[in-house]
């Protein structure tokens, strides 16, 4: 349309910018909301975790918290006696965040530290060592990845239920402990890459496969692995129906599982939102501040890890 | 492991490798070379084939054998052929969760789809921002779990403050998610939520194939964004597109931790979903023979949606180059 107004193609640039403000507004305007709608939740978080239940009751709109206090989070961390609790308008029920939060490390970290050097050795092995069958076995290993998840999760409880490791921590890690066909994929990609100048100048020097693994082809994928690992933790951190099959007590009860418990102890009229907003955030803070941490990286490498 | 440490190269200067494959007698070194490889491999594959073969090839096969059995994990599991699939056929509370389920993916990928793609463009197309980026993705490190919280409160019908915003506005409150009507989308949206930005960033990855110069040849020709939009970016994105969607879809289908802790599968069933009807027949009532039946109709679902997906969008090709 712009090239109606004008003959020549060298006034056409002028001409585009004078027209673009307007769509170029809208666009950033566009853009603004999608921010605004991302984000408020999280504001909405921390306001009414720092609010009181009486002041959200008495003023709901007030964009700032109502009567500032920490007295949700003494509630969801149990710092607070179970009648000064039911006064606040929360639960009398105690629940122990502060052990659901070291299960939630302890499981996390177990599945990604395991699963990231596991998946690396076996990317290793499909990667750089020549061997019969290797083909056939990595395309056994794709296959898996389209299995859907569900469709493992009943006989799987099954099965951990049989090794009576139903109600532990390592019943929960166990099914993704050893392997994701994903990270195997993921991870064989990036030492295919490597030159194999830089191998054999190793091998020249005498080391042997073992150690060119992790003298030379962890140190150089070490970007990947590390991106890797931040969303297998990610990952593992937010699951809930598994944890949820698996635990049935304190012993094993992760911070997802928790928070739900804790949704459904508070009474169905007049729920303690502060409390429970002060749990959310409790269960939400550490990926947000991991995620801080390596967010560049993260965000850059998002294309590779869903489109190969 | 010592085995692959006695490689004897190491003795060779750098110049003579290649020299020294020639001679029969490091070929045979070499010959041993990778039947150590072999053994290493194996060491190295071990843990992972382990993990492979226990918890996803066999669960899938023993899902399979399980849903031709009744079985409520006290006893053994009784074979009992295709009573499962046949009760399964009959069971209107199943049909009604296969046609919530299909009204919350379509729901959901539909909505997510679209917003996905204009988030996708804005970003490419406005800005590079590494940050804008970040905070796009940043519902993506919610729980299922949290985002579903923090949405039961916004939309909370006495307090939530989105319904004080419409109440401000003067129309009526709605009780999103107690209501049959209103509950599926609103747990579809609120996924969306959660969703939206991680999808985004995988079609924003499409967009930085596509080379730019197509863009300022069309710009130099006249075209509007729009246009562009429509003649550069869509066609160009396709098989991107196809593959995003693939994978959403099949996330889609297996939602469930959302309905668990916002509606537990009410209002009279309005939100159970087939995974949580899964869930509840295994965990509930303890008929884990009917749930894997369950699990094999959706895994089968899903397959055929896959293929047909694939097919339909030739997800194989690209127009690129």
């Amino acid at each position: 349309m712009a090239a109606v107004t004008t003959t020549t193609s060298t006034t056409l640039r002028p001409v585009r910018r004078r027209r673009f403000p307007f769509g170029r507004a809208a666009a950033w305007t566009v853009m603004g909301l999608i921010v605004l709608i991302t984000l408020l939740p999280f504001y909405w978080i921390l306001r009414t975790a720092l609010s009181t239940n009486a002041g959200l009751n008495a003023d709901p709109t007030n964009p700032l918290p109502v009567d500032l206090t920490t007295s949700g989070f003494e509630r969801a961390l149990g710092m607070q006696s179970a009648e000064e609790a039911v006064a606040q308008g929360g639960a009398g029920g105690g629940l122990d965040f502060w052990r659901y939060l070291l299960n939630s490390v302890l499981v996390s970290t177990l599945i990604t530290g395991c699963q990231l050097f596991f998946s690396a050795m076996a990317a290793y092995a499909f990667s750089r060592l020549r061997w019969r069958g290797r083909d056939a076995v990595f395309g056994l290993f794709l296959a898996g990845m389209m299995v859907p998840t569900i469709f493992t999760l009943l006989p799987n409880f099954v099965l951990i239920k049989q090794l009576h490791l139903v109600d532990t921590l390592l019943g929960i890690a166990l099914p993704t402990m050893f392997m994701a066909p994903f990270a195997v994929f993921f991870l064989r990609q990036f030492f295919m890459n490597i030159p194999r100048e830089v191998e054999e100048a190793a091998l020249l020097d005498g080391a042997g496969k073992v150690k060119i693994f992790f003298r030379v082809v962890l140190p150089m994928a070490s970007t990947p692995i590390v991106t890797l690992g931040v969303l297998t933790y990610i990952t593992s951190w937010n699951d809930y129906f598994w944890p949820l099959m698996v635990s049935y007590s304190d012993s094993s009860r992760v911070l997802t599982v928790a928070l739900a418990i804790f949704r459904a102890q508070t009474p169905a009229t007049g729920v303690d939102w502060s409390g429970l907003m002060a749990a959310t955030l409790i269960a939400a803070l550490p990926m947000l501040v991991l995620f801080a941490c390596f967010a560049r990286r993260i965000v850059s490498s998002i294309g590779f890890t869903g489109i190969k | 492991m010592t085995i692959a440490s006695s490689s004897p190269p190491s003795r060779l200067p750098a110049g003579g490798a290649a020299e020294a494959r020639s001679k029969p007698r490091t070929r045979r070194t070499e010959g041993g070379e990778r039947r150590g490889d072999g053994r290493l491999a194996a060491v190295f594959i071990a843990p992972a084939l382990l993990g492979f073969l226990v918890f996803l090839l066999w669960p899938t096969l023993r899902g399979i054998y399980l849903s031709f059995t009744r079985f409520n994990l006290l006893t053994p599991a009784e074979w009992v052929g295709l009573d499962n699939y046949v009760r399964m056929v009959n069971d209107p509370i199943f049909w009604d969760s296969l046609t919530v389920t299909v009204e919350y993916v379509v729901i959901n990928i539909g909505v997510q789809t679209v917003a996905a793609l204009a988030i996708a463009v804005l970003l490419q197309r406005l800005t590079q921002s590494a940050m804008l980026r970040g905070i796009v993705l940043t519902p993506y490190l919610m729980s299922n779990v949290v985002a579903g919280l923090v949405w039961l409160w916004i939309l909370d019908t006495q307090l939530g403050i989105g319904n004080e915003i419409i109440s401000a506005l003067g129309a009526d409150r709605i009780p999103f998610l107690a209501d049959e009507t209103w509950a599926i989308p609103t747990i579809a949206l609120i996924n969306v939520w959660r969703h939206v930005g991680y999808t985004a960033l995988l079609l924003f990855a499409g967009l930085q194939a596509i080379p730019n110069d197509m863009y300022e040849a069309a710009r130099v020709d006249g075209a509007s964004e729009w246009r562009m939009f429509w003649r550069i970016t869509m066609p160009l994105l396709r098989p991107v597109l196809a593959v995003v969607l693939i994978m959403t879809v099949i996330g889609s289908f297996q939602v469930f931790d959302t309905v668990a802790v916002t509606t537990a599968g009410g209002p009279a069933n309005a939100t159970n979903v087939l995974q949580y009807y899964i869930y509840g027949s295994a965990f509930g009532r303890f008929q884990f023979g009917y749930a894997s039946a369950m699990s094999v109709a959706l895994l089968i679902v899903l397959s055929a949606i896959t293929i047909l997906q694939y097919r339909l969008t030739r997800a194989g090709r690209t127009d690129l180059g």
